[in-house]
């Protein structure tokens, strides 16, 4: 079974984010960059599928150079070949545009199954694998914590509003992951040996035939115009008492009468 | 030429969610702002008797596709119809909500109508006839405003956030005929609670726990949710513990929540954690720990063993309740 991570390097959560001079992107200095913490629960369910399937799993991406490190971090774990799509072109993509680059790729790496993160946490998206499904023709169930594959068809147990819905399909198809999904393993020190050794493609949008005006700022349908910092929760306050009892019917009074919120 | 706010009601099982009203309730302003009309459109099976409802929230006209392909949820099948609708309407906009189906829609919904999508909004602000979205990013660290191209501007807009407003009821409902389409999905199975649970993303009152819970036990909150009418929710360390599930967690990697107050209780206030529940209307962090950042964030701080402030609180609620 040939499967495919869709795996995006994102900034560390704990990173300090700042705004670009353009206001429209943010200063990608003094930046820690990561796996993407959804598409890491994505390599491990592929290497989980592998182990008990059999097949290749390939880690596909778009981004600058840097993104390489990700790569080669998911080769460490386990992962078999790593495909990095770079061009200056894609930069400034939307979701769409992200997508049209992956699917090229995927249509040359060759899928029975791709395996997305739910949402990317830099800019919480949720899209891009929609539209990779929807560009591919393929079936595909988002969000979800227990996959089972038979003959050709999966099960996705996908998370819902109260609950959960058992969705099935045949192959290929994408799915998408919810955290409960897995915990994903630390790569060893021979993975990290080995993985040095593990093909790793790198293409630009020519070697993929893709159009550059179609990608990047000029072909995107959704543009950032502006990026602000949220306005500062005003300084909260501690509620004096001396008592356990004293402190909560001051809080609740301030629930009622100031915030009037119960 | 586009007219219009084309709005996509959901509904679960023959009642609609919460965000379906609040979805038309922002179709109605930006369509008054417009001068223009509001369609709402209900897909389900045996959902003609529920439509009605939406007259309430200003839809104009409610359109409703019934089907028993279309009794649960499957991409396919409501992307199908809803392209049609979409293709033979015309709207300027098209309005869902991001809830775990409208994320999983909307997506797809979009690339075939080849238009931009701004996902999990916050704000929508008209420009003439175009929507500016503002959208957190970064888990909440920045907001970004967003422009579309294309007809429709699609917008999903995130639960719990817009506010549902009732007006003279008005308009009138019509069954629609659709073509459901391929549909290469089926759903098995479903797990869903009882409506006893009001769904955090959809909350209006949240107590979370985290590592000061100390174990399983989450009695106490539970508790005070219950006097509050509110929902239990988590920090990824009482989840990773073993003493929540999964679907409990809120922050980067687990729910987004937009509660009018939220209470976290043992919970020290990690970035990863603000992440989910930052935008709540109002924060109180119940706190041993004087100099936990939590309290940074919190409107309302309470510097005190949460086994004790949480009972005190709950009693107090119930005394004034009589
Ligand atoms: C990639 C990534 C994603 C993450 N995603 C999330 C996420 O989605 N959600 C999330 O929550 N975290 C997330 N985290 C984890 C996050 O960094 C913190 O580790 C976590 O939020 C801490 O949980 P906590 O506040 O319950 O525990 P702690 O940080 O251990 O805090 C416990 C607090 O309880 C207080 N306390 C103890 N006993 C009592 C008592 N009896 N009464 C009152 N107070 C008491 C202590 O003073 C302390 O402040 C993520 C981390 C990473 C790296
Ligand atoms: N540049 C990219 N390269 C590869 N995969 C991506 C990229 N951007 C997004 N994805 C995939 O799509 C998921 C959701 O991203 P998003 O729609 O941006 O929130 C991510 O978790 C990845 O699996």
């Amino acid at each position: 079974m040939d499967i495919v991570v869709l795996l995006k390097q994102v900034p560390d959560t704990e990173t300090l984010i700042q705004i670009a001079d353009d206001k429209t992107s943010i200063r990608t200095e003094d930046v820690k960059w990561v796996i993407n913490p959804y598409d890491e629960l994505a390599v491990e369910e592929a290497l989980r599928i592998k182990e008990k399937h059999g097949g290749k799993v390939t880690i596909l991406s778009t981004g600058p150079e840097r993104a390489v490190e990700s790569i080669r971090t998911a080769l460490a774990m386990g992962a078999d070949e790593g495909v990095l799509v770079d061009d200056p072109a894609i930069q400034g993509s939307d979701a769409l545009g992200t997508a049209k680059v992956v699917t090229a790729a995927l249509r040359e790496t060759g899928y029975d199954l791709i395996i997305a993160g739910q949402r990317a946490v830099d800019d919480d998206g949720y899209q891009v694998p929609a539209a990779v499904a929807e560009l591919l023709g393929i079936p595909q169930a988002s969000m979800i914590i227990r996959e089972e594959i038979t003959d050709g068809k999966i099960r996705c147990e996908r998370t819902v509003e109260g609950g959960t819905v058992v969705v099935e399909t045949d192959l290929p198809a994408l799915f998408t992951t919810q955290r409960g999904i897995n915990e994903p393993r630390y790569a060893s020190l021979p993975g990290i040996m080995k993985a040095k050794k593990k093909p790793l493609v790198r293409k630009t949008l020519a070697d993929l035939g893709i159009d550059p005006s179609e990608v990047g700022v000029s072909g995107a349908k959704c543009r950032v115009v502006a990026l602000s910092f949220p306005p500062e929760r005003s300084p909260g306050r501690i509620i004096e008492g001396e008592t356990a009892e004293a402190k909560a019917a001051e809080l609740v009074r301030l629930l009622r009468e100031e915030a009037k919120v119960i | 030429m586009a007219q219009g706010v084309l709005v996509f009601a959901e509904q679960v099982d023959g009642s609609f969610r919460k965000i379906a009203y609040e979805a038309v309730s922002e179709g109605r302003r930006l369509a008054d702002t417009l001068g223009e009309t509001v369609t709402a459109v209900v897909l389900g099976s045996g959902v003609a008797g529920i439509a009605g409802e939406l007259r309430k929230y200003g839809a104009d006209k409610i359109l409703v596709g019934d089907d028993p392909v279309l009794a649960d949820y499957t991409t396919d099948a409501y992307t199908n119809v809803l392209f049609d609708i979409v293709k033979d309407n015309d709207p300027r906009m098209f309005l869902l909500g991001a809830s775990t189906q409208g994320k999983d829609l909307s997506g797809r919904l979009a690339t075939r109508l080849e238009v931009g999508l701004a996902m999990d909004c916050i704000v929508l602000k008209l420009d003439g006839e175009k929507i500016i979205a503002t959208r957190p990013v970064y888990g909440g660290k920045l907001l970004a405003e967003v422009a579309l191209e294309g007809t429709p501007q699609v917008a999903a807009i995130r639960p719990n956030v817009m506010e549902i407003v009732e007006v003279a009821e008005a308009g009138n409902w019509e069954s629609i005929s659709i073509n459901t389409g391929v549909v290469k999905t089926r759903v098995v199975d479903k797990k869903l609670e009882t409506a006893s649970r009001v769904d955090l993303t959809e909350a209006d009152v949240i107590v979370s726990g985290g590592r000061g819970m100390a174990g399983p036990d989450f009695s106490v909150l539970e508790e005070l949710a219950g006097v509050l009418g509110g929902t239990v929710g988590a920090s990824r360390s009482a989840v990773d513990e073993g003493w929540r599930p999964h679907s409990d967690q809120v922050g980067q990697t687990g729910k987004v929540v937009s509660p009018n107050l939220y209470i976290a209780c043992g919970i020290s206030g990690a970035i990863q954690h603000l992440a989910g529940m930052g935008s709540s209307k109002y924060i109180v962090a119940i706190n041993k720990d004087p100099d936990a950042p939590i309290f940074k964030k919190a409107d309302y701080g309470v510097v005190e063993d949460l086994f004790r402030a949480v009972p005190a609180i709950t009693a107090e609620l119930k005394n004034l309740k009589g």
